[in-house]
This record gives C-alpha cells, sequence and structure tokens, in this order.
C-alpha cells in the first residue's frame, strides 16, 4: 500500500540476510534459465513479442471503449459490474458487497491488484476471515507477511523456514518436512476452506472486451475452486486488463506464461463468464466484477503510458542485479523490481518512493527480456527527470551535479580544475592506488580508486602535439 | 593508396579517461590512424552528460549536448572509447533536443555519425589489428550500455582474435551488469557492493589473469573490488591490448 520511506535501511537489511540471498538465487535463477529455454525453444517470440504489444497498445488507445463493451457483454452474461476510482473505492465496494452477503469466510486467489488496492486488510477490518488459497500466499499469510515477488509471493522464504510455519500454523501439523508431505498439508487444510466459503475473491488475467469474461491462469487449480463453490465470486481487476477478444488473450498467454515460469501453458486457463446458468453443475449465484482505475487514466495522458502494457509477468525483477541482491521487501511498495519501480511512484507518491527509480544501474536486462517491449530504464528516467523538477533529490547530490555541471560547461575552467584536482587526489594514494578520499566514501567504502595520473589527457595531448610542431 | 581523401574523427575520450585512464586515449588514438583516419581532439570537449541526464537533471544535460554537438559536428565522425557514453550520444542527445527546433536536427545528425570505438574499427573502417601479441589468458565483460543501447558484443571479440597469444576465456554472466551504474554506485553503495562481488568472484573464478571492457566507469569498478580483495587480476581497456600497450602498467599500477 504505502512506500516505507527508509529504502536504504531496508535494502541493507535485506543485504545482510544470508538466507534471504540464497532464496533469491533459487528462483529467480531457476526464473532466469527457463525462461531463456523457453524463449530459445519458441522461434517466433520476437513476433510474438510485436503482437503482444500491438495488441496492449491499441487497448489503451481505445480503452473507453473496450471498457463499454466489457461492461456491457459481461453485464449481459448476468455478472455486475462495479467502477472503482481508487483503492478506497475498490475496498469499499468489496467489503459492501461481503457484509450485504452476510459473509464470514472469504476465500482468495492470488491477485496483485487485490494486494494494490489493500484488499487484506479492508477485510481484517470488516470482521470478515479471509484464506489465500495460492501455496505461496497461504505461506505468507501464516508468515504475516506482503508478497516479495509478483509471480512466487512467498520467494524470500526458503523450504526449512516454510517447514516451520506449518507445523505451527496447520491442525493437525504436517507428518513431515518433505516437500509432498507439506503440500498435501496445505491442500487438507485449504479444502475446507474452499467448501465452506461464502465468497470467493480473485482477480483477472484478462478481461475479455467481446465475451465478457476474466479470465485467470494459475498452477494449482486453486482459482477455480476460490470461484466456482462459493455463493458469490468477486473479481478485481485493473483496468490495463482488457483484451478484444479471446484470441488476444491467447496471444498474449503465450507470451506471459512464458516471460513467467518458463512453461508454454499454465496447468489451469478458466474463462469466468458470468455466474452460474439454470442447469450449470456449478458456479456462484452472483459474479461481481470491479474495475480499478487507481492511476491508471492518468497514466494514459502522460510519460507513463507504455507501463499500461505490463501484463506482470515479473521477467523483469528475475533479470534485475538489484532485485536478486535485496528481493522484493525491500522496495516497499506493492509492486517490486523494475516495473514496481515505475509503478510504485504512481500508486504512493514519487516523495515517498523517490529512491526507487534512482536504485537502477541503467543496464536494460529488464527491456531486453520484457515480453511486451516496455522501456523500462527509459520510464525510470522520467521518474528521475520529474524528482529532480519537483526538488525532491537530496540537496547534496544537486550540489554535487550543479558544481560539476558549471565546471563542465566551461571546457578551460574544466582543464585548470582538472590540473589542480588529479595532483591533490594524488596525495591521497599510495602506489597505483586510492583507498580512501574524503567525499568518496561511496565508493572507497568497498573498493579500492585507481589513482589518477599527475596530468590528465588533454594536456598530456596538448604537450604531445606541441612537441610535434 | 588511391586519391580518396581519409576520414577525419573527432576523438571525445571522455571525462573518465581525461582524469583517471589517459593510455586508452591515446591507445584509441593510436588505432584511429592506423584505420586510416585523420584524428582530431576538440579541446572543448569535458562530459558527455550522463551524470546529468541519468540524475534526472536534463537542463545540464541538454546544455552539455549542444556544447558537445557544437564542438564535433564538423567530423565525418565522432568515436568514443565508451559504450555508455557513446550511447548517451547516439540515444540521449536526440531525445534531449527532440523539442528544441534549432538543435533537433544537429542532434539527429551527430547521432548517426557517433560510433564507440571498437564497433567503429570493425563496422565502419573494417579495420583488424596486425602483429600484435600478448601471451596472457583474459576474460572479457560486455558492459550494459555498450551490448544493448549500441549492440557491441562481436565486434570487440573480432578485433581481440587478431591478437597473437591471447587466449580468450568465458565469464559467466558476462552480460550482467556488474554494479557500476554512474552515479549509482556512490549513491545505492551498498548494493553496488554486493554486485560487483559477485562480479569479482566470477572474473577470479575464470582464472583469467587479464579482464577486458570497453567502458572505464565499469573497469574501475571491477579492478577497484579486485584489488580490494586482493585478486592479482591485471584490468585493461580493449583498446589497449589492440594497440599493443598491455605491456604497461594496468589500471591502479603505477608506471616503474
Amino acid at each position: 500500500m504505502s512506500a516505507l520511506p527508509d529504502f536504504k535501511n531496508r535494502a541493507r537489511a535485506a543485504l545482510a540476510d544470508p538466507v534471504l540471498k540464497v532464496a533469491i538465487d533459487r528462483t529467480t535463477g531457476n526464473a532466469e534459465r527457463k525462461r531463456a529455454a523457453a524463449v530459445a525453444a519458441f522461434p517466433e517470440f520476437e513476433a510474438a513479442r510485436a503482437r503482444g504489444k500491438a495488441i496492449k497498445d491499441h487497448v489503451t488507445a481505445h480503452l473507453d471503449h473496450y471498457l463499454e463493451l466489457f461492461e456491457r457483454n459481461a453485464t449481459a452474461r448476468g455478472a455486475q459490474v462495479h467502477w472503482a476510482a481508487d483503492d478506497a473505492e475498490a475496498r469499499a465496494i468489496v467489503t459492501r458487497i461481503c457484509l450485504a452477503a452476510d459473509a464470514k469466510l472469504v476465500t482468495r486467489a492470488k491477485s496483485m491488484l487485490g494486494e494494490e488496492i489493500g484488499l487484506p486488510h479492508a477485510l481484517a477490518d470488516a470482521g470478515i476471515e479471509r484464506v489465500e488459497t495460492d501455496l505461496a500466499e497461504h505461506i505468507i499469510q501464516l508468515a504475516g507477511e506482503a508478497p516479495s515477488h509478483i509471480i512466487w509471493p512467498a520467494m524470500h522464504r526458503t523450504r526449512e523456514q516454510v517447514a516451520e510455519l506449518f507445523k505451527a500454523g496447520h491442525q493437525p501439523p504436517p507428518a513431515a518436512e518433505d516437500p509432498a508431505t507439506m503440500v498435501q498439508s496445505a491442500r487438507r487444510v485449504l479444502r475446507q476452506k474452499f467448501l465452506s466459503a461464502d465468497i470467493g475473491i480473485s482477480g483477472a488475467n484478462f478481461l475479455v472486451a467481446d465475451t465478457g469474461a476474466t479470465c485467470t491462469v494459475t498452477n494449482e487449480g486453486n482459482a477455480e475452486l476460490t470461484t466456482t463453490p462459493p455463493r458469490i465470486h468477486i473479481v478485481t481487476a485493473g483496468i490495463e486488463k482488457l483484451v478484444p477478444s479471446t484470441a488476444h488473450a491467447f496471444a498474449l498467454l503465450r507470451l506471459l506464461v512464458r516471460s513467467a515460469t518458463g512453461g508454454e501453458m499454465t496447468q489451469y486457463t478458466t474463462f469466468h463468464a458470468g455466474p452460474g446458468r439454470p442447469g450449470d453443475a456449478d458456479g456462484p449465484e452472483e459474479m461481481h466484477i470491479v474495475l480499478v482505475d487507481n492511476g491508471r487514466t492518468k497514466m494514459l495522458a502522460n510519460e507513463f503510458r507504455e507501463m499500461l502494457r505490463c501484463i506482470r509477468c515479473g521477467a523483469c525483477m528475475n533479470h534485475c542485479v538489484v532485485y536478486r541482491q535485496i528481493g522484493g521487501h525491500a522496495y516497499g511498495g506493492t509492486y517490486p523490481g523494475p516495473m514496481g519501480s515505475v509503478l510504485t511512484p504512481v500508486l504512493d507518491g514519487l516523495a515517498a518512493s523517490r529512491d526507487l527509480p534512482n536504485a537502477c544501474t541503467m543496464n536494460g536486462r529488464c527491456a531486453e527480456v520484457c515480453p511486451v517491449g516496455i522501456p523500462l530504464p527509459t520510464l525510470l528516467r522520467a521518474w528521475r527527470r520529474r524528482s529532480w523538477r519537483e526538488g525532491l533529490e537530496p540537496g547534496s547530490l544537486r550540489a554535487g551535479i550543479g558544481i560539476w555541471a558549471q565546471l563542465a560547461r566551461r571546457p578551460r575552467l574544466y582543464r585548470l580544475a582538472t590540473r589542480i584536482g588529479l595532483p591533490l587526489m594524488r596525495l591521497f594514494g599510495k602506489g597505483g592506488w586510492i583507498a580512501r578520499l574524503p567525499l568518496a566514501g561511496g565508493w572507497t567504502a568497498h573498493r579500492d580508486l585507481p589513482r589518477p595520473p599527475a596530468r590528465s589527457f588533454m594536456d598530456q595531448y596538448r604537450a604531445r602535439q606541441k612537441g610535434r610542431k | 593508396m588511391t586519391g580518396e581523401p581519409k576520414p577525419t574523427v573527432g576523438l571525445f575520450v571522455t571525462c573518465l579517461v581525461d582524469a583517471i585512464r589517459p593510455q586508452v586515449g591515446f591507445a584509441t588514438l593510436q588505432l584511429l590512424e592506423e584505420a586510416g583516419c585523420v584524428v582530431e581532439v576538440p579541446q572543448a570537449q569535458t562530459c558527455c552528460g550522463q551524470p546529468a541526464l541519468n540524475s534526472g537533471d536534463d537542463r545540464d544535460a541538454a546544455h552539455l549536448a549542444r556544447q558537445t554537438i557544437a564542438a564535433f559536428e564538423g567530423y565525418d565522425h565522432v568515436v568514443l572509447p565508451s559504450g555508455s557514453c557513446a550511447a548517451t550520444m547516439v540515444h540521449g542527445y536526440p531525445d534531449l533536443l527532440a523539442g528544441d527546433p534549432d538543435w533537433a536536427a544537429r542532434a539527429q545528425a551527430m547521432a548517426a555519425k557517433t560510433h564507440e570505438i571498437t564497433s567503429f574499427l570493425c563496422d565502419v573502417m573494417g579495420y583488424a589489428p596486425a602483429g600484435r601479441r600478448l601471451n596472457a589468458s583474459a576474460t572479457y565483460h560486455d558492459s550494459c550500455s555498450g551490448l544493448r543501447e549500441l549492440g557491441i558484443a562481436a565486434q570487440p571479440r573480432a578485433l581481440l582474435s587478431h591478437v597473437e597469444g591471447l587466449e580468450m576465456r568465458g565469464l559467466p554472466g558476462n552480460d550482467v551488469c556488474c554494479g557500476f551504474g554512474g552515479t549509482f554506485c556512490v549513491k545505492y553503495s551498498d548494493i553496488s557492493n554486493a554486485i560487483v562481488t559477485e562480479k569479482a568472484e566470477a572474473i577470479e573464478g575464470t582464472g583469467a589473469e587479464i579482464l577486458l571492457a570497453g567502458d572505464l566507469g565499469c573497469l574501475m569498478n571491477m579492478a577497484g573490488k579486485l584489488h580490494r580483495r586482493g585478486a592479482k587480476t591485471r584490468c585493461f581497456h580493449t583498446v589497449e591490448v589492440l594497440a599493443g600497450q598491455a605491456d604497461g602498467p594496468a589500471i591502479g599500477e603505477e608506471a616503474s
């Protein structure tokens, strides 16, 4: 929900946690290898990426048309469509539906949008028991944590830690600590909840405009058990999830699944078109779809528009050198990694999150793997530009850049400064290296600095040219 | 020789090479002359403006862009021993000046003739070094901006393959960032340190005697970390080896 102010301290704590690093390396390393193999085995990947990008751009350009089309078709199927301008409205709508239905127990299938709008807290505040049904979400619910990755919410937890959580949280505790036994235990605990829940809440990977259906993809089948047995199914989805048709959803699924897990298809790909009809074997009595804006239409009109293409695959964070050192929680927002560093300032304000777009080396690997070609470094730089313009960057940095720029804009003065500065810097060195240098502690705390020559290239070159004449 | 005039090249040595490693500037100059160029080093150059650009300070970045374009646009080509500074001129300048009617076209024209040194030697001049020998093992790190913004990967390797006796060893994670990131490495020093530590471990793991790369910023970061760790790896810019200068002091070694 809100970015904590102290990014650097959180990052430092994460860096000091060797177990976290093991967990991050396991998951992201696997993800990177599997994605690479999936893309290598998919010769038309580039064409699919171009198509995916075009589909998303088309929908973004005609969002009003597709939103109305979706609403009309979903309503015709018997679903009730609700519009939420921001997170507070979305929470209020969901809570109202739950209270009107006198719901005591709600099951939830993993949804980052639900996290974005603060649904877990809202349900707790309304006195409604919430059960997370995705295995990883189940783990972090037991731990009382937020997701640290948009695909693997519990990726910061090792198997050994999960065993401890299950021992304490399952009645009776699992008989052994091997994955199969632990999964069986979770299955047993969750199965009771699936069948007794009053309401099931899911997100949506796609909103299909021409059928009015919502689509969820999972590998565990928990979304189906969340959305089918309860009396009421509530979908919360960001308005950027729209696609014109089912065929377009599949075009994007080919990119989403390969980029997220390296698979070709998820185990479960389900389209939910309205509540159960007379004669259906199962299905909810009511289906509600909450369409959430929460900053998205603002992005339509500003420099972050391309971010609306994001299909939430997580490839950018799996390939990010910063994420792979600090993990997801250090970012402090709902969404971590490169895509999160673009979105968190939209959701939580730039003042609270200015570190995120800055804590990036601009190496471009995220954009390279993005399945819908979002130029993430360009968008991060756009936030830096705003932060500079709005005076949010620290005074020390502004002063440093200011002095440096004044010199760099005056070549003669710059030469003079180099002529004075280099011999001065040399005084701090021994042999070829400088181990400590005033004002350069950020560098020398962790690495040595090559000792500069007494004379710059430009001075040496000029002397050489004079010698030639 | 035919009567065709030699191409003129404006050499932008970059602020880091100017202050920290002049050898890289001289090696670049030598290679350009060997490749048949007439090289000049305009005195009005300072920095390409990347620190301002990456800090969000577009006003200063645009000022430096205009200053640099004015100093270099008269040459047939502009060449830099850095993929990241070259990418700033190729992509950054046209973006920065896109809304400036007096400068947009000039930025585009300059971008079209700006090259990183190894890609210029290979792709434009068709140059290959001759008679170079270095009996050593080396590994190569692909600096991110050059690799992803300019497509520099094959050129340095092709040029290095002409150096006799040089055994190139693959670097695991060769295309993963070293953690430099310009001002990032001092602003987020702890994160940068964690990244460059992994990079140093990978470099040491190759057992190569020499580390090569095409950007002095990344090289200073990796060399500084390797030295702090007590590793014996010697670090050079690619052009130093191509110009036959690797018998001199490596980064962080004093001339004896």
